[in-house]
C-alpha cells in the first residue's frame, strides 16, 4: 500500500477529469429516467436506477484501475486480449440476440457486451505493440503487421454480429493510436490510399439495410419511414428545444416516444430537447474538456506505453461521441453507436470508467520518485 | 521506452497538439450545426412537433396461407372492416367505447382492457375495437363519425377456414397475441393475430409475416388527409401440406357422429396424409375474437372438441398392442414361429384367473395363430417370460411413451409403465400379474393414435421410425419454394427382417383369413394387414354385463391399426372410436377399409375398382358442400369417378 500513501501520487490525481466524467455520467442518468419515463400512466422503467448501479460498478472499476502502476498492465497485455477475445468468440456461440444482431452474452442477470471489453484490452495491447516498435523516421510498413492483425481479429468477429458501428470503432482507435505512434511518410500515404481503395470494397460487403442507411442519410425523403424517419424525429426533438428546452420531462418527442432508441443511441435527442441549445452546448463542452484535458495527460505522460494507452482510451471517447451526436443531428448517417457515459447500457459505462481510471493513472504516475533526481 | 529520444518525443507532441486541434474543430461543427437546428431553425422544428401530425401506422402483416397437397387453400384470409379508435384523438377513451356501442349497436367491449392496452402504446396509433364488423355498423359509423370522434374504419385482411370445422384440430386458430407472446420481445403488439392452436401455432414465424407501415398526415382531429408515404407489407409464407383435402374430408366423414381419431400416415416417410379427430370445431370465431359465450359453449362441450384426440387422445391400445409384444418375443428368442402355446379360455397365475376373450379357448397356437385370433391368453404367457421391462424397451423402440414430435402443440406421451416407473410413481414393487395386462396392452399402457400409426408404419416400412410431418414445403407468397421438408428419421427398432416378416404375415392373416378379427377391413383387389384391439375402460368383475346395458362412458375403446399393401406399404392407418362399445373388428375395421379403399381410388384412378361400401361413402363426401364460391376447380371428389358412381347410385335408389 505504499503507492496509496504516496503524496506525490495523490497530488498528481486528476480531479477535473474525474469531476467532468462524473458530471456527464449524472446528466446521462437524468436522462435515461426521462427517456424511460411514462408520462401518462406516471411510471417509469428501471433502467435509470439499473445505470446508476452499473456508474458505481464502474467507479470502483475507476478506482481499482487507479490505484496500481499502469506499467504493470504491459505485462498482462496479451493476457487481456486473450480474455476478451475469448468472450468475443463466445458470443456468437452463446449469444442472445437483440434487434437483427446477436451481441450479449448473459451471465444469470447480468449481460455481458464483450465488444466493449475488448476494445479496452485492444487498446492495452495497441499501446504494448506501438510502444515497441519505433523507427528513427516514423514506423515502416512492416512495423505495422502484428497491430494491425490483432486489431482485424476483433473487428471480423464484430462485423460477424453484425455491429458495423462498433467495429468503425475499432478501427477509428487502431487509426488514432497509429498516428500517434508516428509512421514514416511514406507509410502514411500508403495507408491512406488503402483506406480509400477499401470505401467501395466495405460498401460492396454491406448488407441491404446498412446500405439503405447510407442512401437514406445521403436522401432522407428515400425512406421516411425507417431510418429516414428516425433522422427527422431525431432533429423535430433537438430543434424544438430551442435556447433554453422544453424542460425535465417535458419533451413531447421523447414522451410521446417519437423517438427511436431513446434512451441508447438517440439519448442526445431527449437531452437537446428538454434542455436546448443552452444545455447541448454546455454537454459538448463537458465533452471538448475531457478530451483535451486527457490529452494535456497524454502530453505529460513519462513515456511511451502510458501516452499511447491513454490517447487510445481518449479516441474511443472521441470517436464514438462524434459519431454519435452527428447521427443524432443529422450529419451523419445512423448507425448503432451510443454516446459514450451517457447512453444507457453496462458493459460501455463500465470499460469507460475504467478506461479513464487508467488515464488518471497514467496522469498520477507522470513523474514518479524513481525518475525525479535526487535532492 | 522513455519519451527521451527527442524525436519521437516531439512527433508525439505534434500529433497530440492536432489531435486537440480535431477534437475542437469537430465538436464546433456540432456546436455550429446545434446552433442552426436550436436558434436559427427553432421555429420551424418546434412548429412541426406541436403539430407533429406525421403518424406512423402500422400494417400488419397478411398471414401466409395453408394449402393442402394439391393446392387447394385450407386457410385464406379476407378483407374485413374494423373499427379502430385513436385515443389521442378521443376525449375520454371510456366514454367514447360506450357510446360507440350504442350507437353502432355493437355488444359493449371490455373497457378496462383497451385503455391498458392503450397505455402500453403511442396515443396517436389505432386500436382495433371491433373486427369484422358488418355493413350494417360500417353504414352506421359513416352516418354517425361526427359523433364518434376518434372512431374509424380500417379494411384489413381476416384470417378465413373456408371449409369451416374441416381439419380445425390440425389447422388451428389465431387470435390476438396475448402475455408471454407480447413480451417475448419478438415485435409482437397489442391486437396483433399470432396462432395459437395447431399449424397456425407451430409454424407462426413462417406465417407471420412482416408489417408494414405508412406515414400519414392527419389534420387536429385525427382524420387522415393523406399517405405521405407507405412501406409494403411482406406477407407470410405459406404452407404446403402432405394432406389431400378430399382423403382428410373422408376421414372426418367417417367419424361422424362419433368420438374418436383417425391417422393416416406414408409408412415410408412419415407424411400425414390424414388426421381427423371428431368432435371438432369451427375455427371462424378465434380470428374474428371469440365471444366469451362462444367460448363457453366450447369448453365446456360434452366431448371436447378443442382436443385432437389424434395425439391429445391417450388410449389403451389393447390388442393393437400385441404387435410389439409379439416382435418383443421373436426377438428375445421367447418364441420361435412355430413353437405353440395352449389356450384353455383362461390363465391361472397366482390367485387369479385372467381370461381370454374367448371365453372357449383358442387351443394350441403359435404366434401366427394368437394375432390373427388376437389370443390374449397366448400373450399372457409370453409376457410374463418377457417380463415387464423387455415390453417397455421395445414398446420404446416403437416410439411408445413419449410423443412422437409431430410439429404441434401440446402433444401427449402416453405412458409405457416399468418397474422403475411404479416404484417412482407409487412407490410399490412391480407385480408380476400387471406384467400380464400390459402384454395385451391393458394395464397402465397408454398410447396415442398417432402413436400407434407410427408401430404399424414401422411394421409397414421395416422398423424405421420417422417423425410426421403434415407440412411437405414452404413456399413464399409468389410460389417459390423456401423450404422442402424431407423424411426426418428418428431411429430404428433393430427388429430382424424375419420377424418383421411374421408379423406382417399375421397381420395380413387378421384381415384375410377366415377366421382373423379384422376381417371386415378386407378390400376385393388389395391385401389390408392390420390389428384389431379392444381397450377395456371398466374392468368387469366375475359377471358379465352385456354392453347395452353399460353406461356410455364405461363403454370399450375400438381401435384399428392397418397397412395396406401388405407387400408395397403406401398407407398406414390408425383409428380409435371411443366407448364404442363393440370391439375394434367390428367398429373400427370397417372405417380402415372404407379409408383405404378411398386412398386408392383416389391414387389409383380410374383402374380401380371400389367397394360398395366405399362407394356410398365416397358419394356422401362428393356431395359436401365445398367452400362456396372460390375453388370451384377442386370439387371433393375425383372427377372422373364422381359421375359414374352419381350413376350407379342413381340407379341403385331406384330399385329400392
Amino acid at each position: 500500500m505504499r503507492l496509496m500513501v504516496d503524496r506525490r501520487l495523490i497530488a498528481h490525481f486528476d480531479g477535473l477529469l474525474l469531476l467532468t466524467t462524473l458530471t456527464i455520467l449524472g446528466l446521462g442518468a437524468m436522462t435515461v429516467y426521462s427517456a424511460t419515463y411514462d408520462a401518462s400512466s406516471a411510471m417509469h422503467t428501471s433502467h435509470a436506477w439499473r445505470q446508476a448501479t452499473w456508474a458505481s460498478v464502474g467507479l470502483v472499476g475507476l478506482l481499482v484501475a487507479v490505484f496500481f502502476d499502469y506499467r504493470k498492465l504491459e505485462r498482462y497485455a496479451f493476457l487481456f486480449y486473450a480474455a476478451g477475445l475469448c468472450l468475443l468468440i463466445a458470443v456468437p456461440l452463446f449469444g442472445s440476440m437483440g434487434g437483427g444482431s446477436r451481441r450479449w452474452l448473459s451471465f444469470g442477470p447480468v449481460t455481458l457486451q464483450p465488444s466493449e471489453t475488448m476494445k479496452l484490452a485492444l487498446i492495452i495491447l495497441l499501446a504494448r505493440l506501438f510502444h515497441h516498435r519505433t523507427h528513427p523516421g516514423g514506423l515502416r510498413l512492416r512495423d505495422l503487421a502484428v497491430p494491425t492483425a490483432v486489431t482485424m481479429v476483433p473487428v471480423l468477429l464484430i462485423l460477424g454480429q453484425p455491429d458495423l458501428g462498433t467495429a468503425g470503432v475499432f478501427l477509428f482507435v487502431f487509426a488514432s493510436m497509429l498516428l500517434l505512434a508516428g509512421p514514416s511518410p511514406g507509410t502514411l500515404g500508403l495507408l491512406v490510399l488503402a483506406a480509400l481503395g477499401a470505401v467501395p470494397l466495405l460498401l460492396s460487403q454491406l448488407k441491404p439495410y446498412q446500405l439503405k442507411r447510407i442512401t437514406t442519410f445521403l436522401n432522407p425523403e428515400l425512406d421516411p419511414l425507417g431510418a429516414g424517419y428516425h433522422v427527422i424525429q431525431s432533429k423535430i426533438a433537438i430543434g424544438s428545444g430551442g435556447l433554453t428546452g422544453r424542460g425535465y420531462l417535458h419533451g413531447t418527442q421523447n414522451q410521446l416516444n417519437f423517438l427511436p432508441e431513446q434512451h441508447t443511441d438517440f439519448i442526445f435527442s431527449v437531452f437537446s430537447e428538454e434542455w436546448g441549445f443552452v444545455g447541448a452546448i454546455g454537454l459538448i463542452g463537458l465533452y471538448v474538456l475531457l478530451l483535451v484535458r486527457g490529452l494535456v495527460v497524454v502530453n505529460r505522460a513519462k513515456e511511451r506505453f502510458g501516452a499511447l494507452l491513454a490517447f487510445g482510451v481518449l479516441a474511443n471517447v472521441f470517436w464514438q461521441a462524434a459519431i454519435n451526436l452527428g447521427m443524432t443531428t443529422g450529419m451523419l448517417p445512423v448507425v448503432g453507436i451510443t454516446l459514450p457515459f451517457f447512453s444507457y447500457g453496462g458493459s460501455s459505462l463500465v470499460t469507460l470508467m475504467v478506461g479513464l481510471g487508467l488515464v488518471i493513472n497514467v496522469n498520477m504516475r507522470r513523474n514518479s520518485r524513481d525518475r525525479l533526481p535526487r535532492l | 521506452m522513455p519519451l527521451s529520444s527527442r524525436e519521437t518525443s516531439n512527433g508525439l507532441r505534434r500529433t497530440v497538439v492536432i489531435a486537440g486541434l480535431i477534437v475542437v474543430a469537430v465538436f464546433g461543427a456540432l456546436g455550429a450545426r446545434l446552433y442552426s437546428l436550436q436558434v436559427g431553425e427553432a421555429e420551424r422544428w418546434s412548429s412541426l412537433s406541436e403539430n407533429n401530425r406525421i403518424r406512423l401506422q402500422r400494417i400488419p402483416p397478411t398471414r401466409g396461407l395453408i394449402l393442402d397437397a394439391r393446392g387447394t387453400p385450407l386457410v385464406d384470409n379476407r378483407p374485413a372492416y374494423d373499427v379502430v379508435i385513436v385515443p389521442e384523438d378521443t376525449k375520454d377513451l371510456a366514454t367514447t367505447l360506450n357510446r360507440a356501442s350504442t350507437l353502432l349497436d355493437l355488444p359493449p367491449t371490455n373497457t378496462e382492457n383497451l385503455k391498458k392496452a392503450a397505455r402500453k402504446r403511442p396515443a396517436y396509433e389505432g386500436l382495433t375495437v371491433y373486427r369484422d364488423v358488418g355493413w350494417e355498423t360500417v353504414v352506421a359509423l359513416e352516418t354517425r363519425q361526427l359523433e364518434l370522434p376518434g372512431v374509424s374504419l380500417e379494411v384489413g385482411p381476416l384470417r378465413t377456414y373456408p371449409f369451416g370445422d374441416f381439419a380445425s384440430h390440425l389447422l388451428g386458430y389465431v387470435g390476438e397475441v396475448s402475455g408471454s407472446d407480447l413480451e417475448s420481445g419478438s415485435g409482437y403488439r397489442m391486437g396483433d393475430l399470432i396462432g395459437k392452436f395447431g399449424a397456425e401455432r407451430a409454424w407462426e414465424s413462417y406465417l407471420r409475416g412482416v408489417a408494414g407501415g405508412q406515414q400519414i398526415e392527419v389534420d387536429s382531429l385525427g382524420r387522415r388527409l393523406r399517405v405521405l408515404s407507405r412501406a409494403a407489407e411482406t406477407r407470410g409464407n405459406s404452407l404446403v401440406l402432405t394432406i389431400d383435402r378430399r382423403l382428410q374430408q373422408f376421414a372426418e366423414q367417417l367419424l361422424e357422429g362419433k368420438e374418436g381419431a383417425i391417422v393416416a400416415l406414408r409408412p415410408d416417410t412419415g407424411e400425414v396424409l390424414a388426421m381427423a379427430s371428431q368432435p371438432s370445431f369451427d375455427p371462424n370465431p378465434f380470428a374474428r375474437g371469440i365471444r366469451q359465450d362462444e367460448w363457453k359453449a366450447l369448453t365446456s362441450a360434452k366431448y371436447d372438441p378443442l382436443s385432437n384426440r389424434a395425439l391429445q387422445g391417450q388410449y389403451p391400445p389393447g390388442s393393437t398392442f400385441k404387435i410389439v409384444t409379439a416382435a418383443a418375443a421373436l426377438e428375445e428368442g421367447i418364441v420361435t414361429p412355430f413353437s405353440r402355446l395352449y389356450c384353455g379360455g383362461s390363465y391361472r397365475f397366482g390367485k387369479r384367473r385372467y381370461r381370454c376373450w374367448k371365453r372357449g379357448g383358442h387351443g394350441s397356437v403359435n404366434l401366427h395363430d394368437a394375432l390373427v385370433h388376437s389370443c390374449d391368453v397366448y400373450f399372457y404367457q409370453v409376457g410374463k417370460q418377457l417380463g415387464v421391462d423387455t415390453i417397455a424397451e421395445y414398446a420404446h423402440r416403437f416410439g411408445l411413451g413419449k410423443p412422437t414430435g409431430i410439429a404441434l402443440t401440446n402433444e401427449k406421451p402416453g405412458l409405457i409403465p416399468t418397474s422403475a416407473w411404479k416404484k417412482r410413481r407409487f412407490n410399490e414393487p412391480w407385480y408380476s400379474g400387471e406384467t400380464l395386462s400390459v402384454a395385451i396392452g391393458q394395464g397402465y399402457v397408454l398410447t396415442t393414435p398417432l402413436q400407434m400409426a407410427n408401430v404399424v408404419a414401422m411394421v409397414a416400412n421395416g422398423g424405421k421410425l420417422l417423425r410426421p410431418q403434415y407440412v411437405g414445403r414452404v413456399e413464399s407468397p409468389h410460389g417459390e419454394v423456401v423450404e422442402q421438408l424431407e423424411p426426418d428419421v428418428l431411429g430404428d427398432a433393430g427388429l430382424r427382417r424375419s420377424t418383421l416378416h411374421q408379423i406382417r404375415e399375421a397381420l395380413r392373416d387378421v384381415v384375410n383369413s377366415r377366421r382373423g378379427t379384422g376381417q371386415r377391413s378386407k378390400l376385393p383387389t388389395i391385401d389390408v394387414g392390420g390389428k384389431t384391439g379392444t381397450a377395456q375402460v371398466f374392468k368387469m368383475g366375475r359377471k358379465a354385463v352385456k354392453t347395452e346395458h353399460m353406461a356410455r362412458h364405461l363403454r370399450d375403446h375400438a381401435w384399428f391399426v392397418a397397412f395396406a399393401p401388405v407387400d408395397e406399404p403406401e398407407i398406414a392407418i390408425s383409428i380409435v372410436i371411443e366407448h364404442a362399445g363393440k370391439g375394434g373388428g367390428a367398429t373400427a375395421a370397417p372405417l380402415a377399409r372404407d379409408l383405404a379403399d378411398f386412398y386408392f381410388a383416389l391414387t389409383r384412378g380410374r383402374d380401380y375398382q371400389l367397394t360398395d361400401a366405399g362407394r356410398d361413402a365416397a358419394v356422401s363426401v362428393a356431395s359436401l358442400s365445398g367452400p362456396p364460391t372460390a375453388h370451384p376447380e377442386t370439387e371433393a371428389m375425383p372427377v372422373e369417378m364422381s359421375d359414374d358412381v352419381r350413376a350407379r347410385m342413381l340407379a341403385r335408389r331406384g330399385r329400392s
